[in-house]
């Protein structure tokens, strides 16, 4: 049970690269292609939290749809250096869609 | 409408009735666990959108700050002075149960105890404003492991309740309409059949006695001719 888990973030070199000094495993990326491919062999391996940036995020929907309904690894979106795209928050729109019928809030 | 093709038999109706009960039981069982798991969610959501607002903001200052910092610097440095992490994060990760949910509880741990030991490189070659970015990088990640764990939790309970959701709507509209109507249907086919049962037994009656009417009738007759030819 208390397995140690990974902590990733992927993303653009200067956006994940604050995040290696903090100890986590950054996997800097330069296209969509490539951040799919780091997302799905990080989550077969044991990483539990994956930071992407919003930038990525935009082409990777499917992805995320894919592990939206997993317990390991939860996909959190964070903005990239070049600003927020909103998808962060739409993506929680859509779940409260999803559970209530309507957007609520 | 659909299960009329049932046999309309005493058992199948104890069957269907014991169905039925279980049906409306389990429906409210349900439309509970929706209606919880639904006050939770709502609650979780709104953390979730105060806290990705924090984060997001916070985030920005922060990209501002490397932003900041690399102009200061030479980009090889600056990727030098990142390369080799002296902290490292360990995750442990536990579950928790919210009305069925496994949600992610997660704990992390540094290597290093001290808050102001995390800097990887030497200052001598580095700009100050590194440190600043990496400080505040640190404060905003505390944020950014709750945001994960309620988001991940956000996105799990609103699988659920979907589910709960369906099931709750087609043990409503469907299930327990379906099964009362068979039932109905049974019960009547039953008393249709008594009835005729009932009817068939007053005919047959009516028939036996017309008949022994006409037999004690013949009797009489064929003994008051005795009677009168003695």
């Amino acid at each position: 049970m208390a397995t140690t888990y990974q902590i990733a973030a992927v993303g653009d070199w200067e956006s994940v690269m604050g995040f290696r000094a903090l100890g986590l495993a950054t996997y800097p990326v330069a296209s969509a292609g490539e951040a799919r491919e780091t997302i799905q062999r990080l989550a077969k391996e044991n990483c539990a939290i994956i930071y992407l940036t919003e930038q990525l995020a935009a082409g990777l929907s499917d992805v995320l749809q894919r592990y939206k309904d997993e317990l390991r690894p939860a996909i959190i979106l964070i903005p990239g250096r070049s600003g927020s795209l909103g998808i962060g928050s739409s993506t929680l729109r859509q779940s409260i869609e999803r559970a209530v019928g309507a957007d609520i809030l | 409408m659909a299960g009329i093709n049932v046999n309309p038999t005493r058992m199948e109706l104890t069957r269907l009735k014991g169905k039925l009960k279980t049906a409306q039981r389990g429906h409210k069982l349900l439309k509970d666990k929706r209606d919880e798991l639904m006050k939770q969610f709502l609650d979780t959501v709104r953390e979730v959108r105060s806290l990705r607002a924090e984060v997001e903001e916070e985030l920005m200052t922060v990209h501002g700050s490397f932003t900041v910092a690399s102009a200061l610097m030479s980009s090889q440095a600056m990727e030098q002075a990142l390369l080799d992490p002296k902290q490292s994060v360990e995750l442990t990760m536990t579950t928790r149960n919210i009305m069925s949910v496994q949600v992610p509880i997660y704990e992390f741990h540094t290597k290093t105890q001290s808050d102001s030991d995390i800097y990887p490189y030497g200052f001598a070659a580095t700009s100050g404003e590194l440190d600043t970015a990496v400080d505040a990088l640190g404060k905003v990640f505390q944020k950014m492991l709750k945001l994960a764990q309620i988001e991940k939790s956000a996105q799990l309970m609103a699988e659920e309740i979907e589910k709960t959701r369906r099931r709750v709507n087609a043990l409503e509209y469907v299930m327990i309409p379906d099964t009362q109507e068979t039932i109905r249907y049974i019960t009547m086919k039953l008393d249709e059949n008594d009835r005729a049962t009932t009817t068939r037994l007053m005919k047959v009656k009516d028939m036996l006695l017309a008949e022994a009417i006409e037999e004690r009738r013949r009797q009489d007759e064929s003994s008051l001719e005795k009677f009168r030819d003695a």
